[in-house]
């Protein structure tokens, strides 16, 4: 048993002990607030069909590793090694494909060298930005998302120089 | 009106690249098939976010949002000052960064767009200086513990799969802090331009 794996249940069961000792419809409560859930999610599909779509097509289309090539030596100034930034491209776009591609790099390279570390600092410290930004925006109701995006991008890409600085930095390369 | 560049950019490029490399048959099937695999991703998160809606409810009924809300309030305050004015919206934010601190993504998403949805109340459609920061704080991880990818070190044979902690820490402290001056000094060039 993980101490992660007891986060949930305690939470629930607390909430429900608190909640039966103030006398509160905790059962009503619940469902009220599930109902609104489900009108969330109403404003979320139509912006996942949207990315998704893009998503599917850009990545079968052979435009990554084409801008994987393009994008290498300008990216290895700031820092990042070439074998990386296939999964610098998917990681804003894609979190199952950005797993896979770290996992590839893990195994690949192994666990414990330069590259292995960097790609799980990478993976670890970073987000699927465009999903984050469609589902928040999307539910929101939000059309002009303003400076959100370039923001979101400057600190994915400081976030990925970063993590091969602190790799270097705690192991030395 | 940046997401339709990146959109309308990724579809067009897709399209050009798709004949250049003979692979047009695959775009079109990754298309239909990406429309559908949003619906599915939706259908599989419904469950949870309905859950954490109503997990977020019963806290707010019994006035547990509030002890939430007045725990985060010094940080917030700073950060998001006009969102700590609205004990409810400054709960359902501290919520989100509490989950987010915790790793629990699948928690943190539902409390997260509870927050921008009420961050966007009245604001006709534009978002506001705070819920780019607040989307901004959600798109730069900040989780202490990056459990998946430790799994994923330790089941390649890793003995120490969490010796990158810090590396993680550091580099998550850089990409949160970029990002909040890139939407600070963005929002400034914006406001002088008008």
């Amino acid at each position: 048993m993980s101490l992660s794996s007891l986060v949930v249940p305690a939470l629930l069961a607390a909430v429900a002990a608190i909640g039966l000792g103030r006398q509160v419809d905790v059962y009503g409560a619940l469902t009220h607030g599930a109902e609104e859930g489900l009108t969330v999610l109403l404003r979320i599909v139509p912006s996942l069909v949207g990315l998704l779509t893009a998503v599917g097509m850009f990545r079968v289309s052979g435009a990554m590793e084409w801008f994987s090539q393009l994008l290498a030596p300008a990216l290895e100034r700031l820092g990042i090694p070439a074998e990386t930034v296939s999964l610098m491209l998917i990681r804003p776009i894609s979190g199952g494909g950005a797993m896979a591609v770290a996992t590839d790099l893990i195994q690949s390279h192994g666990p414990d060298s330069y590259i292995g570390r960097v790609a799980a600092v990478m993976l670890g410290s970073t987000e699927t930005t465009f999903y984050t930004i469609a589902v928040y925006f999307g539910s929101a109701g939000i059309l002009r998302t303003r400076h959100a995006v370039p923001a979101a991008l400057a600190a994915d890409l400081t976030g990925f120089a970063a993590s091969a600085l602190a790799v270097r930095l705690f192991f030395g390369q | 009106m940046a997401m339709s560049w990146i959109w309308g950019g990724m579809v067009i490029l897709s399209l050009l690249f798709g004949a250049a490399t003979g692979r047009i048959d695959a775009v079109s099937e990754a298309a239909l098939s990406g429309a559908q695999n949003a619906v599915e991703l939706s259908l599989s998160m419904a469950g949870v976010l309905c859950l954490w809606s109503g997990i977020m409810e019963i806290m707010r009924v019994c006035g547990l949002t509030d002890g939430l809300a007045r725990a985060f309030r010094p940080l917030m305050r700073r950060l998001l000052p006009e969102t700590s004015r609205d004990s409810e919206t400054l709960a359902a934010v501290s919520a989100n960064v509490s989950a987010n601190l915790l790793g629990l993504g699948n928690a943190a998403t539902p409390l997260g767009i509870q927050a921008a949805r009420r961050m966007a109340r009245g604001c006709g459609g534009v978002a506001s200086d705070e819920l780019c920061r607040l989307v901004v704080l959600n798109t730069a991880s900040i989780q202490l513990l990056p459990t998946t990818i430790a799994s994923v070190r330790a089941a390649a044979g890793c003995k120490t799969p969490f010796d990158i902690l810090p590396a993680v820490w550091l580099s998550s402290v850089l990409s949160v802090t970029a990002g909040l001056t890139a939407a600070w000094l963005l929002s400034l060039a914006g406001r002088r331009r008008q």
